[in-house]
C-alpha cells in the first residue's frame, strides 16, 4: 500500500543522507521524495511515498524517529488530504499534430511554458492520477524528456 | 577573556563532561588535540590499535554505567575504530568516538588519510557530527554525551578537521544545545501499566525476560524488589546476565541458542512472558514462529522501534525500565490486595523440576581439562565476585553458562555484534574503570590473536588484568557447526600451535603459565589472581568439547541438542 509520510527535520548538512540511508540500509523503498525549507528556515519537510505493509510503515516511522535530527512525523490519510506533483513534458510537436496537443493540454488544466519548431515543453500539477493520464494521452507523440518533483501533500482543514 | 585553540576547548568541554580516561592513538589529524592532552589531566591510555581503543572505551562503559571516550587520527585510525563502534552500537553502549579529518578546506578531495567518517559510522551510530566550525565544539560535544547517555545508550562520533582543532575561541564561549527532535521517553504509560499488572496478578504461568536495557537503566535492583513481590521466574538474555542474581532460585539463567534447557522450556510453556530491556534476536528467539506459542508479550523499553519489531506484543509500555519497574511494582502491588492472585505454586514446582531435570553439564570425571570445569574453578576462586569479560565463541557461551552472575555490570561480552577479540581490550577498559575489581578475560585462541598486541597496552601500564585463555586449538564454534552440520568437514577452523601464548605474554613482560592436567586448574589461577601483574593461563582444554544444550539454526527453542544425543557425530 502506498503511504505519504511528512517529515519535519532540522535544517542541517547530512540530514537527507541519514534518512535515505536509513531507508537503504532497513530495506525500505521510497517511491518518490520532496525536499524543502518551510516557513521556519530552521525547519525543512520531507515528503515520502513509500510502498509498504502497514506492519512495516510502523517500523519505518519508530526508525525515522530516532534519527536525532527528526522533529516530527505525520503518516498523511489519503483521503483527506490535498497532493500534488509538478512535471515537466517535452514531446514532439510539429505543425499537424500541435492543435491535437494543444486540445489536450487544455483539457488537462496544463500549461505550455516553451514552444520550439519541433517541440513543445508542458508543465503539470496535480495529483498522480492526473499526472499520469496527461503523460499516457502524450506518448503517442513522442516523449522526448520527463521531469518530475516527488510528490507533496498537505492535509485538509485546521489540522496541521 | 582569553583565547583557546579548539583542542583545548575540546578537552575543556570533555572535562566538564566528567570524562578521567581515553583511550586513543594519535596521527597527524589529531597532534594538535594530542598537545592539548599533553597538558591535561585527563589520563590517556595509549592502545596498540584503534579497534583495541574502541573496545576499551566499551568495556570501561559497560562497568562503570559512564560513557566510554576513544580517540583517532583521521583516516585509517577512524577506519580502524569501526568495528568497535558497530559493537557499542550493537549492544546500546554509551560512547563519544573522536575522530582527527583533514582541514576543512581538504574535504571532499580524496585529501591524504581522508576518509568520509560519518557517512561510513552513519549505520552504527546513534548519531554523528562533523563539525565545520570552532564554535560548534562546545555545542557538539555537550550533545554527543547527552545523545550517547540517555535514551537507549550508544556510539556517537564526532568528526574534527585539524583547523578546527587549531583555530581559536574565547575559553568562555558557550552554546546551549539544541535537540529539538530528541526527547527519549522515560515514564512509562500508567494505564498500560496499569493493564499489565492486572495481567501479570491474572497469569498462572509468567516469566520474566530481562536484558541489557535492566543493566543500563540501572534497575536491577528494583527488579530484584518486584520479583521478591510477584515470584516470577527470571530468564535473561546474554547482556542481562547480572540484572538478577543466577543463584536465586527463581533465576533460569539465559535463554536460546546455547541457553539453559530449563529457561528455553519456561519460555515454551510460559503464558505470560514480561519482556523488560530486550529485544527478542533471533539467537533468543530461534524460529520465531514457535517461539512461546502460549505466550502474551508485555514489552518495556525505551526504544520503540524494539517493541512489536520481531514479535507480537500485547501490552507494549515505553518508558526507562528502572522507572516502569517501579511503577509496575506498586501497580500490581496495589491490584493484588484489591483482588489477590492466582495460585502460581504449581508453576514454580514446574520451574523447580526443569532446574532439577536439566541443569547444565558436562563430563564432570574426565580428566581432561573441561573448559566447563575451569570457569566453574573462576567462579568458586573469584567468589563470584570477579568481572568476567569474554571473547567469542565457545568461551563466551562456557563463561555465560558456567559462571554464576550475581551483579549487574559484571559480565562484559559482545552480544549483537559477537566480536572476536572484544574480551582483551574490553577488559582493559574494565580495570580501568573498576580497579578495586579482579577482571578476567575468558578468552580463546583465536579470538584473542586478532587483539594480542594489546597485551603491551595492558603490561605497559600496570592494568593487571587476568587471560584465561580456553586454548583449544581451533575455531572452536565453528569447527562445531561443521561438526555437527557439515560433517565433520573442518574447513580452516585448525590453529593449533599458532604461538606459544606463554612466550607471547612473557614477551610482553607479562607472566604465562600452561596448564595440561586437570589437577593443576585449580593452583594455576589461584597463582594468576595473586600475582600483581598482567597474567595470561593457557588452558589446554579438550580440544573437540563442545557447547551444548544447542538450538539449531532455524528450530525452536524448544528442540535443543544435547552432548548425548551427538556422541558418535
Ligand atoms: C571478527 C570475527 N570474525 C569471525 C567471527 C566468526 N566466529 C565466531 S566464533 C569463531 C571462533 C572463535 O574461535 P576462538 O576464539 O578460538 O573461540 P572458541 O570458539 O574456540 O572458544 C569465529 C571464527 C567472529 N565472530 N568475529
Ligand atoms: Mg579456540
Amino acid at each position: 500500500m502506498n503511504h505519504i509520510v511528512s517529515v519535519l527535520v532540522e535544517n542541517k548538512a547530512g540530514v537527507l543522507a541519514k534518512i535515505s540511508g536509513l531507508f537503504s540500509r532497513r530495506g525500505y523503498n521510497i517511491e518518490s521524495l520532496a525536499v524543502g525549507p518551510t516557513d521556519d528556515e530552521k525547519i525543512s519537510r520531507i515528503t515520502l511515498s513509500v510502498n509498504a505493509e502497514e506492519h512495516s510503515i510502523e517500523q519505518i516511522i519508530k526508525q525515522l524517529y530516532k534519527l536525532i535530527n527528526v522533529i516530527k512525523i505525520q503518516e498523511l490519510n489519503p483521503s483527506n488530504i490535498v497532493e500534488r506533483e509538478l512535471i515537466l513534458i517535452k514531446v514532439n510537436a510539429d505543425s499537424k499534430t500541435r492543435p491535437e496537443i494543444l486540445e489536450i493540454v487544455t483539457v488537462f488544466r496544463a500549461n505550455i511554458v516553451d514552444v520550439a519548431k519541433k517541440t513543445i515543453m508542458i508543465e503539470i500539477t496535480g495529483n498522480s492520477r492526473k499526472v499520469k493520464g496527461l503523460e499516457e494521452l502524450l506518448r503517442p507523440f513522442g516523449i522526448l524528456e520527463l521531469v518530475r518533483t516527488g510528490k507533496i501533500a498537505c492535509s485538509r482543514g485546521s489540522k496541521s | 577573556m582569553g583565547k583557546i585553540t579548539g583542542a583545548q576547548m575540546i578537552i575543556k568541554c570533555l572535562k566538564e563532561e566528567g570524562v578521567e580516561v581515553i583511550f586513543g592513538y594519535p596521527g597527524g589529524k589529531v597532534i594538535p588535540l594530542y598537545d592539548a592532552l599533553f597538558d591535561s589531566d585527563i589520563r590517556h591510555i595509549l592502545v596498540r590499535h584503534e579497534q583495541g581503543a574502541a573496545h576499551a572505551a566499551d568495556g570501561y562503559a559497560r562497568v562503570t554505567g559512564k560513557t566510554g571516550v576513544c580517540i583517532a587520527t583521521s583516516g585509517p585510525g577512524a577506519t580502524n575504530l569501526i568495528t568497535g563502534i558497530a559493537n557499542a552500537y550493537m549492544d546500546s553502549i554509551p560512547m563519544v568516538a573522536i575522530t582527527g579529518q583533514v582541514g576543512t578546506a581538504q574535504i571532499g578531495t580524496d585529501a591524504f588519510q581522508e576518509a568520509d567518517i560519518t557517512g561510513i559510522a552513519a549505520p552504527i551510530t546513534k548519531h554523528n557530527y562533523l563539525v565545520k566550525n570552532v564554535e560548534d565544539l562546545p555545542r557538539v560535544i555537550k550533545e554527543a554525551f547527552r545523545i550517547a547517555s540517555t535514551g537507549r545508550p550508544g556510539p556517537v562520533l564526532i568528526d574534527i578537521p585539524v583547523d578546527i582543532t587549531t583555530d581559536l575561541i574565547d575559553e568562555n564561549f558557550k552554546v546551549d544545545i539544541s535537540l529539538p527532535g530528541y526527547k527519549p521517553t522515560l515514564k512509562g504509560n500508567l494505564k498500560q501499566i496499569k493493564q499489565a499488572a492486572k495481567k501479570i496478578a491474572e497469569s498462572r504461568k509468567p516469566v520474566i525476560f530481562a536484558g541489557g536495557g535492566v543493566i543500563s537503566s540501572g534497575a536491577s535492583d528494583i527488579l530484584r524488589k518486584f520479583v521478591k513481590v510477584a515470584k516470577i521466574p527470571v530468564i535473561t538474555s546474554l547482556l542481562g546476565m547480572g540484572s538478577f542474581p543466577e543463584t536465586d532460585q527463581l533465576s533460569l539463567k539465559m535463554a536460546g541458542m546455547h541457553g539453559t534447557k530449563y529457561a528455553n522450556l519456561a519460555f515454551t510453556e510460559a503464558d505470560l512472558i514480561i519482556a523488560v530491556g530486550v529485544r527478542f534476536d533471533d539467537r533468543v528467539t530461534g524460529k520465531l514462529s514457535e517461539f512461546a506459542p502460549d505466550a502474551d508479550v508485555i514489552h518495556i523499553d525505551i526504544d520503540p522501534a524494539e517493541i512489536g519489531k520481531n514479535i507480537k506484543v500485547l501490552i507494549p509500555i515505553v518508558g526507562d525500565a528502572k522507572i516502569v519497574l517501579a511503577d509496575l511494582k506498586s501497580e500490581y502491588e496495589e491490584y493484588i490486595e484489591k483482588k489477590g492472585i492466582h495460585n502460581r505454586d504449581q508453576w514454580l514446582s514446574r520451574i523447580k523440576k526443569l532446574k532439577e531435570d536439566y541443569p547444565l553439564k558436562y563430563d564432570r570425571n574426565s580428566n581432561k581439562v573441561k573448559p566447563a570445569y575451569v570457569v566453574e574453578k573462576i567462579y568458586e576462586l573469584t567468589k563470584g565476585d570477579a568481572i568476567i569479560c569474554t571473547e567469542v565463541g565457545q568461551n563466551q557461551m562456557w563463561a555465560a553458562q558456567f559462571y554464576k552472575f550475581t551483579k549487574p555490570r559484571t559480565l562484559v561480552s559482545s552480544g549483537g555484534l559477537g566480536t572476536m577479540g572484544f574480551g582483551l581490550p574490553a577488559s582493559i577498559g574494565a580495570k580501568i574503570g573498576r580497579p578495586d575489581k579482579t577482571v578476567i578475560d575468558i578468552a580463546g585462541d583465536g579470538s584473542i590473536q586478532m587483539v594480542s598486541q594489546e597485551l603491551s597496552t595492558a603490561v605497559t601500564n600496570k592494568i593487571n588484568i587476568k587471560i584465561m585463555l580456553l586454548n583449544n586449538g581451533y575455531l572452536g564454534m565453528v569447527r562445531q557447526w561443521q561438526q555437527i552440520f557439515f560433517k565433520k568437514r573442518y574447513s580452516h577452523t585448525c590453529i593449533y600451535n599458532s604461538v606459544d601464548f606463554v612466550k607471547l605474554v612473557e614477551a610482553y613482560g607479562g607472566v604465562g603459565f600452561r596448564v595440561k592436567k586437570k589437577e593443576e586448574v585449580e593452583n594455576t589461577i589461584k597463582k594468576a589472581l595473586e600475582i600483581n601483574n598482567v597474567v595470561l593461563v593457557d588452558f589446554c582444554i579438550d580440544r573437540e568439547e563442545n557447547v551444548y544444550p544447542m538450538v539449531a539454526p532455524g528450530s525452536p527453542i524448544s528442540e535443543m541438542l544435547e552432548s548425548e544425543m551427538l556422541e558418535g557425530v
